[in-house]
């Protein structure tokens, strides 16, 4: 492609935009609503599962011994038990350490009746998982070790989690989709509108010669253009609702703020920013490239 | 059993070869009933005949903007039967097309109609200032470049048409009534200015209704009635007789939806129904 065509289809692509100005602007703002509101919508999610991770975090599965398990033998289960998937890290806890660690915690000077360790025998395993709806897979494995005497999890804290984190995915990806169903629709729209105004040109081009790359370039610039501008708006528009909105509510509920923190702005934006951008341009070159496919034909 | 394919002998010269063509559309009689023709380089043809006769048809055909139903199409080495529709394109830099109806590019200036059809087959911007010009002085229009199409006469306006349609320099022009839409005067015009141009080199296929033009020409006229050929003659006549009354039939091209005024005497004049 000559350099010359390819400046020849983006100006023909901003010609589009301009004759078709209307409709090209009702194509943006739908792109721009409908990113703004999967933006809306990835926000809410990415903060909701931060707070969903940190609660994760605490959730961990106590594995206890059989009496007269050696240490050596709890250290070998221990690697076997890292290798798991599912598992993120394992901490070995010796009934000393479990003493030492009660002691400070509870007793603090008051030790003296002690003088044996109570907690004799409680030698553990501290397993912190990656994904906690696996939690019961880890469960039916360490049921297989004979050596296990007890295990202390909590099977509802961790289906609430799976359950919450499956419906989030479930709702964000319905949404996403209406949201790009539409966005497509519209944007098919817009080109067929310029398609229609510009068929006699179209036709002309076709019988001179044109390949149908030349004839479908502008088009689908146009349609990159309206994916690009409707998906910068709402990401600005985002950065600035989004900063405002978390200093508003850090110091207007202060207890909300000490239970729970919100992601960064930059680290929601560093996010929802190139995926806005994907899905805007995406929009834009899927639409536009549907629309010229039916609609050449000469 | 797997069908073969048939070897076709192009006679020497021969830029148009249609061997038994028939073209059907969904409804009603076949558009053209088994025609073969031979055009050689550097032919003008006239194809005369009522509507529904199946003139454009043979036009549309010769452009590929259809297929044949069936039998063999060859232009310039391309055989269109089966030609990739990735082709299509290279091959139709080989032709130039005139309409009756001229399609303009109204937006657009005379210089920047004729330029476009450079532009869009990806000549350099150099080229194209040395070309449209020149093009333009040829077909009379050197100081009308800057009007838009609709401030200038109907044989004007077809005569940036036809520059537009000589500037990537074809070898067939093929014309569909470009005298339809003329008073007599620019008729004759725009005729000189084909034959100018078929006597460089270019073959020339203009479909038409006008008799006083073909009988004046003294060219090769084909002659076509109900989809099939009824006369090639070389130095030929529009004929009457030949092409007989039958005005009213459908035609499937709206191309050729035309219908004359007045009664029995021809006229340049046409009425477009549509």
């Amino acid at each position: 492609m000559r350099i010359s065509t390819f400046f020849y289809a983006i100006g023909q692509g901003f010609k589009n935009l301009v004759r078709n100005r209307w409709f090209a602007l009702a194509a943006i703002a739908t792109i721009t609503s409908c990113l703004f509101m999967f933006g809306v919508m990835a926000a809410v999610v990415i903060n909701f599962r931060h707070v969903v991770q940190t609660v994760e975090e605490g959730v961990s599965v106590t594995v206890f011994f059989e009496p007269g398990t050696s240490e050596e033998r709890i250290r070998q289960m221990k690697v076997e038990i890292e290798e798991r998937e599912e598992v993120s890290d394992v901490t070995f806890i010796s009934a000393e350490e479990a003493w030492d660690s009660f002691k400070d915690e509870y007793l603090g000077e008051y030790t003296d009746g002690f003088t044996e360790n109570p907690l004799e025998g409680m030698d553990n395993l501290e397993i912190n998982l990656k994904d906690v709806s696996r939690q019961g897979e880890l469960i039916s494995f360490l049921e297989t070790m004979p050596e296990v005497r007890e295990m202390n999890y909590s099977a509802v804290t961790a289906d609430t989690l799976t359950g919450a984190n499956r419906l989030i995915a479930y709702i964000s990806v319905g949404i996403i989709g209406l949201l790009l169903a539409v966005s497509i629709f519209l944007i098919n729209n817009t080109i067929a509108t310029g398609i229609t105004a510009r068929k006699e040109e179209i036709s002309i081009m076709k019988y001179i010669g044109a390949t149908d790359f030349f004839v479908r370039a502008p088009f689908v610039i146009q349609g990159l253009i309206i994916g690009f501008i409707g998906s910068v708006i709402p990401v600005g528009v985002l950065y600035i609702l989004y900063s405002r909105a978390t200093e508003y509510v850090v110091g207007r509920f202060p207890t909300l703020a000490r239970i729970m923190s919100f992601v960064p702005t930059y680290d929601i934006i560093r996010i929802i920013g190139p995926a806005c951008l994907i899905l805007g341009v995406g929009i834009g070159f899927l639409g536009s490239m549907f629309t010229v496919r039916r609609h050449l034909h000469v | 059993m797997a069908r073969k394919k048939q070897a076709h002998q192009i006679p020497e010269g021969n830029v148009i070869t249609l061997e038994n063509v028939y073209k059907s559309y969904a409804k009603g009689a076949p558009a053209l009933n088994g025609i073969s023709l031979d055009i050689k380089q550097g032919e003008f043809v006239f194809i005369v005949g009522n509507s529904g006769s199946g003139k454009s048809t043979l036009i549309r055909l010769l452009l590929r903007e259809l297929k044949p139903t069936e039998g063999y199409i060859n232009v310039l080495g391309y055989e269109l039967n089966t030609i990739r529709n990735s082709r299509i394109p290279k091959f139709r830099r080989n032709l130039g097309i005139v309409f009756q109806d001229f399609r303009l590019l109204n937006d657009r200036n005379v210089y920047e109609n004729v330029a476009f059809a450079q532009r869009v087959i990806q000549v350099s911007g150099r080229m194209i200032q040395k070309n449209v010009p020149a093009i333009l002085a040829m077909v009379g229009l050197a100081d009308k470049y800057k009007s838009k199409p609709l401030e200038l006469s109907g044989g004007e306006q077809q005569r940036v048409a036809l520059a537009r349609a000589i500037v990537n320099k074809p070898m067939i022009l093929l014309c569909d009534e470009p005298t339809g839409n003329l008073d007599p005067a620019n008729a004759w015009e725009i005729m000189q200015l084909l034959e100018e141009i078929n006597e460089t080199g270019t073959t020339v296929v203009v479909v038409t209704h006008n008799r006083e033009i073909v009988n004046a020409m003294k060219k090769r006229v084909i002659t076509m009635k109900k989809g099939v050929i009824l006369s090639d003659q070389q130095y030929g006549s529009y004929i009457d007789e030949e092409i007989g009354e039958d005005e009213e039939e459908e035609d499937e091209d709206e191309d050729e939806l035309y219908v004359e005024q007045g009664t029995g005497s021809w006229r340049t004049d046409t009425l477009p129904l549509i």
